[in-house]
């Protein structure tokens, strides 16, 4: 009976029934799509769509074209900006190999060596605000610590966060300190992973040091080394909070970088300019766009490898 | 269900206890006040509470660095009814906008056109009023006077006195004038007294406005009197790195002699261990005899959103804060000066004396400061170039084109 009941049911298997198997995982990505479509990809267009306009925010809206772009491009405060992003970009990866040197080197057992490793990533555990004022205090003039450190040494103290052409770096340093963090707890978890069989065939084949680390253990810390890169590179790139905490884009603009730029036009007491805003951050998504399809891109590529 | 119930039980309750809650009005107020002034600013609301018992005024207070930046979200989005702001330019964008009302009925009705007359011209913009002025304060040179005892020199009457008198804080060690910008501002009351000084104070809204170039040669001569301070280097090392308040510990601490600044840092310098007697005031001393003596008071408002829902009473409110008795009130509070010309000042206070004795002889006109005179954009941009003029001085051809540059944007 059950056995022709079930035989007699197929003509009233409905849509649904049939393609049940295909749809299930779109449904459950809409909720995603949707949050994804409507706080990340329309405001993306909508941006470009306010980089043409003069607007205040509050007032009527004003068709400009490309004037925005243009006067972006005649802007020295754009350049300083966008030169401080650049030197962001290239010093902050210094953050990959110090958090693997201090992953490799904390990757031993020796009695409390928790303890240690939990001291080590501390710095990415406190929020971004407290690193940047510890450290504006550390740079301060008159009473800093290095500030009196430099004064020790040679006599003269350097105020880093007042000087032009230092506060840059100052604030990279500062910036440093909790990404080395974040890469050494990558590294890590990479490290556990690691095949204790393929080291001692490597012993015994006589490899050690400098060799053993670049031909054994990084190739098999690929997915570790990956991610710290990619988690670099957009810490760099929207290296917003310490600027903002220990210079306020100061002295005179010169430790902007574009993220703080757009802040600045947008939404701080003296901006209000959206367009303009939005016309540098546009730019700021297109240099985004270079590195995150390259990421992508090679994502695709190893999957399709079947690393 | 049951909150409901508890809800109408308590309402009855309330009802039957008083009758004049149920017709009880409520005007909505958002400020941004710091402790001292609050505290002031809730007993006014209190006394007008209990002049018009049928009226609630339901305070709420921000930060001011918040307040700057929600003022815009509140005013479009969900407006309250009455909102502290600032005089001159800086109102300029929501008056420009609509988002402030106009309240020039209330000025005819009370006869505010007189007892506030100091302010009504920074309270005007099209020929109306849009708002009502609550306190202002003086801006000038707070002195160490153990400084000036260290350095064996007399308080200056003249710009070339106080440039000799540099000389000798140099000699011994101390800073002439210091000053904290990074926050900017403070860098530009420099600039204000200097321009005014120098050019009059027509001049200096003229430049505020867009009306002048900044290359013109005037301006210069500005940066020329500048130059006498920031080329002997009589301008504390690192401004740029300190904050108003690090500056005034310095003053505290005799290790700087004079700070141009505003009444408020009186608080702080007291706070941190001066008294009257080692505190001192002085205007700041005449450049060029010519002009007419111009002085900075930046002014605090109260305005009525467009948005607002109960605006009569919010009216009602404006008229008494604009009064001699709460202007009296809140102004001993706050340490800051009434504009109201029939309220009374603190005549024990040496600053307070000074300041409204400053600012009542004014022949020349007063300021609001040059964040407020100038639009924002201007003001932002002038700002940095004179922080980077303390820096780097033998930039000013650069930073005085930049400025130009940025005037013909902004103002067209």
């Amino acid at each position: 009976m059950t056995h022709a009941g079930t035989q007699s049911r197929p003509q009233h298997r409905s849509w649904w029934r049939e393609n049940q198997q295909k749809l299930t995982p779109y449904i459950f990505l809409i909720p995603g799509v949707i949050f994804f479509l409507v706080y990340v990809i329309i405001p993306i267009f909508e941006s470009f769509w306010l980089s043409g306009f003069d607007w205040d925010g509050l007032g009527e809206k004003e068709w400009i074209g490309f004037s925005n772009y243009q006067e972006l491009f005649d802007d020295d405060a754009f350049y300083t900006s966008l030169k401080n992003n650049v030197i962001w970009l290239v010093l902050y990866m210094l953050a990959v190999p110090a958090g693997l040197g201090i992953a490799i080197f904390l990757n031993q057992k020796v009695r409390g060596i928790r303890a240690y490793k939990s001291l080590f990533f501390f710095p990415f555990v406190i929020s971004q605000v407290v690193v940047g004022l510890i450290f504006a205090w550390f740079y301060a003039p008159n009473f800093g610590l290095f500030y009196k450190l430099i004064e020790w040494a040679t006599g003269s103290g350097i105020a880093v966060l007042a000087d032009p052409d230092l506060v840059t770096y100052g604030i990279i340093a500062a910036g440093l300190w909790p990404q080395i963090a974040y890469c050494m707890i990558l590294y890590l978890t990479g490290l556990n992973a690691v095949d204790p069989e393929q080291i001692e065939a490597a012993r015994l084949d006589a490899a050690k040091g400098f060799k053993m680390l670049w031909y054994v253990i990084l190739p098999q810390l690929r997915p570790a080394t990956f991610m710290a890169v990619v988690v670099t590179v957009i810490g760099a790139l929207r290296s917003f909070d310490l600027v903002s905490i220990m210079t306020d884009g100061g002295p005179f603009g010169s430790s902007r970088v574009l993220s703080f730029y757009m802040y600045e036009q947008a939404l701080s007491e003296y901006g209000y300019r959206m367009g303009y805003g939005a016309a540098i951050a546009v730019v700021l998504f297109l240099i985004m766009m270079v590195f995150i399809s390259g990421f992508i891109w090679k994502m695709v590529d190893d999957e399709r490898k079947g690393l | 269900m049951r909150s409901i119930f508890t809800v109408s039980v308590s309402a009855i309750a309330v009802i039957a206890g008083s009758a004049a809650f149920a017709q009880e009005r409520t005007v909505k107020y958002y400020g941004d006040f710091d402790p001292a002034p609050l505290a002031a600013m809730q007993e006014v609301i209190a006394d007008f509470e209990a002049a018009n018992p049928d009226i609630k005024i339901e305070f709420q207070n921000f930060d001011h660095e918040g307040y700057k930046t929600s003022i815009r979200n509140f005013l479009t989005a969900e407006a309250p009814d009455l909102a502290n702001w600032y005089a001159g330019n800086r109102m300029a964008p929501f008056v420009n906008s609509g988002q402030f009302m106009d309240v020039s009925d209330v000025w005819e009705e009370h006869g505010l056109k007189e007892s506030l007359a100091s302010a009504l011209p920074s309270m005007t913009i099209d020929g109306k009023q849009w708002g009502v002025p609550y306190t202002y304060y003086q801006w000038g040179i707070y002195y160490n006077k153990e400084a000036y005892a260290a350095a064996g020199v007399e308080v200056p009457e003249t710009w070339d006195q106080f440039i000799e008198n540099c000389a000798a804080f140099k000699e011994a060690g101390i800073d002439c004038v210091t000053t904290g910008t990074k926050a900017l501002w403070p860098g530009a009351g420099i600039f204000d007294y200097l321009n005014m000084r120098t050019n009059g104070y027509e001049f200096h809204m003229a430049l505020a406005n867009g009306e002048v170039e900044w290359t013109d040669d005037r301006v210069k001569a500005t940066f020329a009197e500048w130059a006498k301070l920031v080329e002997p280097g009589y301008i504390t090392q690192n401004h740029a790195a300190l904050d108003w308040q690090d500056a005034a510990a310095l003053l505290v601490q005799g290790k700087a002699a004079n700070y141009v600044m505003g009444n408020f840092a009186v608080a702080v310098f007291k706070e941190g261990g001066m008294t009257d007697e080692t505190l001192g005031f002085l205007p700041f001393p005449t450049i060029n005899p010519d002009v007419p003596r111009a002085e900075e008071a930046p002014t605090d408002t109260v305005h009525i959103p467009s948005g607002a829902s109960n605006v009569e009473d919010a009216k009602k409110f404006l008229a008494y804060l604009a009064g001699p008795d709460a202007q009296t009130k809140i102004n001993a509070a706050m340490g800051q000066l009434p504009i109201n010309k029939d309220a009374s000042v603190n005549e024990d206070d040496p600053f307070i004396k000074a300041g409204f004795e400053l600012l009542s002889t004014t022949p020349g006109g007063i300021a609001q400061f040059f964040d407020r005179d100038a639009p924002a954009e201007m003001a932002k941009m002038g700002m940095e170039g004179f922080q980077q003029y303390m820096v780097q001085p033998d930039q000013l051809d650069n930073i005085l084109e930049r400025l130009e540059k940025a005037r013909q944007r902004i103002y067209k």
